[in-house]
């Protein structure tokens, strides 16, 4: 009763504030309209068109329906059966083993824990052999297994439940070992109920998942027809390979950072450049500086190792690529997480006898699972919804987002498109929902802890050496790859006649609108930034700072916009304001206009703005904000007097990473932009395309000085100007 | 490591010129967090390092442990050097300041850990956490995580954590000081029950003297990296060596004035305000600048006593009344206990004050460093 009373004077209170209304009714329809419309629209395209009718043909025509239905099938039967005999002969032996006079259980028992361990990474090693060497032995006798008649999959069935058996004892032992069967206490016991299930469950769906992955992965390899089916098992490699990569390098780098004493200038210069890279990292450069270096002209296969038909083209290169783009976004998350960790943890782990290797495996990494888990996925889904890379660099290796590029511009398949978009998103979103409402929660469970004194670091040459020099060796190599396009640019025929020149620039403003393209790209970039840093902020506080009902709606789909790769909504924009809102002709003129394109700039920086945004909210105590409404500010007046000036550093910064991410967009953009614009990624696009390197580097190295200048230039102001300093000053 | 005995032999600590120099992160400038510090502790004693912040007892406590390296002496336990020992390696066990338990575990599992390294046998890890769980009344507890627990309980689970593995020392920085003023006094007595039960050796660290007095056999007062003072509580309370251990131990008036004739073991002191007698050991010389150390409720007031002074002060706290009375030049604060049936004086009334020879201890001035 009293909760509904105070429910409705929150309302009431809210009402009475009339800014803050408008400012919600406006966001909510902005996020509606441009955000969840064109998704919506998709959704419909790819299953209806006016000569069809409701149809799934669009879908059965980009899959072949045969074989995902029967994959499904096949994934369903053995993975059921054989997770359900898993589970229950892991029960069995986990209760067998407290019956103290069945001594073959007991025995038994023994060699589980360490089976568990060895039995599943075989499995998942000989699947993964099967899936990256398509056409190799493990493969063809894995396909026989799941394609063979009743005798074969039934064997496969046994199979996967003898290997799981283990586990489940693991998992379940955990559980059980300490409970008390005589305890009456009737929540215990529930809850263990409760727990087990949820644990018996997860390892069937993960049974299930896997094995549907690899049937597909299977059939793609063997029934080539189906170029989508292709795409999506392409895609779903790279993406994993990167992840896993980008998250193994970005925790030795965090870890060399936070852990290791090595106090050079040297190597805290490289760790800053490794974490500034994401900000200002065009899309394409390092696809352009892998082919440059390592393709068939390239300098260091030709002219070093003198290897004339390398072919960096295809799935290496574009792992390779990814990963030196997305691990500084891994470190900088793990540089964050390991500082959490309170170091007393580590200190009572080795005062209690544990090696430093032992303290790694048994405190820091378990703590860190969670968030290794977040790494890998967030990486992941920035790897499928990549678009420039692979266009550059994957040669005739489709992934889904080039694919649908492809099948809207070249094959001018509208429906296909947009099942296939959606295909991609249900894949990103699944995705983003375990990073966002699972692991990312785990991480803040586990990691709260403050450091309670600094952390002893380590000294040991025999671990300093090995680890920083690889650090930068990988870190020169990024750097390396940067330097290079600039030279690109330089160079008169790259790969044969190393004289300088200037021709390509010349060529750039010259023949192909360099101006134009510079001054387009600058515009509706610099009209864009301060939209999206003033609509984030916004968002932001009202998340952070108000409480009312479409909060909880607002925060969702601001966040909702990270994990909708720019192609998706660039196909969504094409169907959904073509021919206007819901085909009525309504908004119709913004389409194939500059106000569409800096519509989408804002929508696909929105997400990061949010999330810095909320981040520096959080550090303000909420009596600063609420002295001010106590002494009469309304609520436009608190925002503008006394939040604003607080997180005015976050809002530059803000600022300029908008300005940069528009400037550096392309994904969304390509599919959106009419010749009237010429934006300086479109043209990069274009020229590597044709192989004209020099002119494409000479635009990226254009929009390199642009990107790096205004991070540069934001750093100086807000040492000018920021919060921060003027607090320093008083101090 | 003889595990299999229930109840260990307790070893003994032993500093021999201790060392250790760390940077000034302002200045640059090198300096002494712990100077040529000499300790013996014997073995089943409870020790307290007690001293303001920045003395140096942490990092002495860390070079135990061995996290820290001293710079220059020796650290023995069991009479066995151990400098150049990891902490791994060290028959030492800590309790954190932070608890620092391992919140992926439950608190079974964060109590096992140090026997799982050991490789105990399973049935044998259950048993003795299920043991120590009981000795710090944890019994049941064994699937929380630690998360779950409050702050008392998450201090006992760090205490089984530490004791499960049978150290031959144990020790404690500053394990109470994250918990509310009742659930100290609570645990400081659970820990020196756990201790005096198990006969095992322990060195504490904190910078509360009340609860340095309440636990410890003997108390190291340490200041700026040396060692102030070492003795037991009372010798510490009572036969303060410098003002600043008078002062740091409890409240404490200091009278200045020249020492007079010693007659019987009781030296005479000239203050300002009249004539004061002090018991000593060894007679000071005639003339020599000294004070007089008294705690405040050593102190009587009266209307007639030798040292008069006048109420500036009073004030009632129900156990006792609290006065500051000035004497001279002095400020003097006095606890009058019990006050019920006594006279009560009120501010600006004349009054005397006197103290027992035996109950106040004489220091020259001058000692200090």
């Amino acid at each position: 009763m009293s909760q509904r009373q105070s429910a409705s004077l929150d309302r009431k209170k809210l009402l009475a504030d009339p800014v803050m209304v408008t400012t919600i009714v406006l966001l909510i329809v902005f996020l509606c309209v441009f955000i969840l419309y064109p998704l919506a629209i998709l959704l419909v395209d790819s299953v209806y068109s006016d000569q069809t009718g409701l149809t799934a043909g669009f879908f059965s025509s980009i899959f072949g329906k045969d074989t995902f239905g029967s994959s499904f099938v096949t994934a369903l039967l053995i993975s059921i059966p054989a997770g359900a005999a898993a589970v229950f002969l892991g029960l069995t032996l986990v209760t067998g083993e407290k019956k103290k006079n069945d001594g073959f259980v007991r025995s038994l028992c023994r060699v589980m824990p360490p089976l568990s361990l060895v039995l599943p990474i075989l499995a998942a090693a000989a699947y993964i052999i099967a899936v990256f060497d398509s056409g190799g032995a493990v493969a063809h006798f894995l396909l026989r297994v799941f394609r063979g008649g009743f005798l074969p999959r039934f064997a496969a069935l046994l199979v996967q439940a003898v290997l799981l058996t283990p586990l489940c004892y693991r998992l379940f032992d955990g559980v059980l070992r300490l409970s008390d069967p005589a305890s009456s206490d009737e929540a215990e016991k529930n809850a263990l109920k409760k727990k087990l299930i949820v644990r018996a469950a997860t390892l069937i769906a993960v049974l299930f998942l896997v094995n549907l992955l690899v049937i597909i992965f299977l059939n793609a390899s063997v029934d080539g027809q189906y170029r989508f089916i292709i795409a999506i098992s392409n895609t779903l490699k790279v993406g994993f390979l990167v992840g896993i990569l980008s998250a193994g390098v970005g925790l030795l780098f965090a870890y060399v950072e936070v852990y290791v004493k090595v106090r050079t200038r040297f190597m805290a210069g490289l760790f800053k450049v490794v974490s500034m890279l994401p900000v200002v990292s065009p899309p394409f450069v390092l696809s352009l500086s892998m082919i440059m270096l390592f393709g068939k002209a390239g300098i260091i296969t030709r002219h070093i190792l003198g290897i004339y038909d390398n072919n960096v083209y295809g799935f290496w290169g574009i792992a390779i690529v990814q990963t030196m783009t997305f691990f500084p976004v891994c470190y900088m998350m793990f540089r964050g997480l390991l500082k959490n960790i309170d170091p007393s943890m580590e200190e009572a782990a080795r005062d209690m006898g544990a090696s430093r290797f032992k303290v790694f495996t048994s405190v820091t990494l378990p703590l860190l699972l969670p968030g290794i888990g977040n790494a890998f996925l967030v990486t992941f889904i920035e790897s499928i919804a990549d678009f420039a890379n692979p266009m550059i660099i994957g040669g005739s290796y489709d992934t889904l987002a080039t694919t649908i590029y492809l099948q809207i511009t070249g094959a001018y398949d509208k429906n296909g498109a947009c099942a296939m978009a959606v295909v991609l998103l249900a894949i990103t979103m699944m995705m983003f929902a375990v990073q966002k409402y699972v692991l990312e929660r785990k991480t803040a469970a586990t990691l709260t802890g403050k450091a309670s004194r600094a952390r002893m670091l380590i000294e040991d040459k025999s671990v300093i050496i090995p680890l920083a020099s690889l650090c930068t060796m990988m870190a020169l190599f990024v750097v390396i790859m940067y330097i290079c396009v600039p030279f690109g640019a330089l160079f008169k025929t790259w790969g044969r006649d190393f004289t300088l020149t200037t021709k390509w620039f010349e060529q750039v403003f010259k023949k192909y609108h360099g101006f134009k393209a510079f001054a387009d790209s600058f515009l509706l970039s610099f009209i864009a930034a301060p939209i999206t840093a003033l609509l984030s902020m916004i968002i932001s506080y009202l998340v952070v700072k108000r409480k009312f009902k479409a909060k909880g709606f607002i925060e969702l789909v601001s966040m909702l916009a990270m994990a909708v790769p720019g192609t998706v909504l660039g196909i969504g924009y094409i169907r959904g304001f073509a021919g206007g809102l819901f085909h009525t002709g309504i908004m119709k003129g913004i389409y194939g206009s500059g106000v569409i394109l800096v519509i989408v700039f804002v929508v696909r920086s929105l997400p990061t703005g949010t999330r810095s945004g909320i981040s520096a909210l959080r550090q303000i105590d909420k009596s600063i904000e609420e002295s001010a409404y106590d002494m009469g500010a309304d609520s436009m007046k608190v925002f503008t007097s006394v939040t604003l000036p607080l997180i005015k550093d976050s809002f530059l910064s803000g600022l300029v990473t908008a300005f940069v991410r528009s400037i550096t967009a392309i994904s969304a953009i390509i599919l959106l932009v009419t010749p009237s614009y010429l934006l300086i990624t479109v043209q990069i696009n274009e020229f590597a395309e044709k192989g004209s390197y020099g002119i494409a580097c000479a635009f990226a190295t254009i929009l390199i000085g642009i990107t790096y200048g205004s991070v540069l230039l934001m750093n100086l102001i807000i040492r000018a100007f920021g919060t921060s300093k003027t607090i320093k000053e008083v101090e | 490591m003889s595990l299999k005995k229930t109840v260990k032999e307790p070893k003994g600590v032993k500093l021999d010129h201790i060392s250790k120099i760390y940077q000034d992160p302002k200045t640059g400038k090198d300096f002494f967090a712990v100077h040529d510090v000499s300790l013996d502790i014997a073995p089943g004693s409870f020790v307290t390092l007690l001293g303001p912040s920045g003395c140096g007892k942490t990092t002495t406590l860390r070079m135990i442990a061995g996290f820290e390296s001293p710079d220059s002496g020796e650290i023995y336990l069991g009479g066995k050097p151990i400098n150049a020992l990891t902490p791994n390696k060290r028959d030492t066990a800590m309790v954190f300041q932070s608890y620092a338990l391992f919140p992926h575990y439950n608190v079974f599992d964060n109590v096992a850990y140090g026997l799982r390294l050991r490789n105990v046998p399973r049935d044998e890890i259950v048993k003795r956490v299920k043991d120590i769980l009981a000795l710090v009344e944890l019994s049941g507890m064994e699937q929380r995580m630690t998360n779950q627990l409050s702050g008392g309980q998450q201090q006992r689970v760090a205490l089984a954590r530490a004791l499960v593995v049978e150290p031959g020392v144990l020790l404690f920085d500053e394990p109470l000081s994250n918990l509310d003023a009742k659930l100290r006094v609570q645990m400081r007595t659970e820990i020196r029950r756990i201790q005096q039960k198990l006969g095992i050796t322990a060195i504490y660290v904190t910078h509360d003297q009340s609860e340095a007095m309440a636990i410890s056999d003997q108390i190291i007062l340490m200041r700026k990296g040396v060692i102030a003072q070492m003795g037991s509580p009372t010798q510490i309370y009572y036969r303060p060596n410098s003002e600043f251990v008078a002062d740091f131990i409890g409240e404490c008036n200091f009278l200045r004035g020249k020492a007079g004739v010693t007659a019987d073991g009781v030296t005479e002191v000239l203050l300002d305000a009249g004539s004061a007698y002090v018991r000593t050991d060894t007679a000071p010389f005639r003339g020599t600048p000294c004070e007089i150390v008294v705690r405040p409720e050593a102190i009587t007031i009266a209307e007639s006593g030798s040292l008069p002074c006048t109420v500036e002060l009073s004030c009632f706290m129900g156990s006792y009344q609290n006065y500051h009375v000035r004497v001279g030049d002095t400020l003097v604060k006095i606890t009058d206990n019990c006050p019920v049936n006594k006279r009560v004086f009120n501010v600006d009334e004349h009054a005397a004050i006197s103290f027992d020879p035996g109950s106040v201890h004489l220091l020259k001035v001058g000692d200090e460093e």
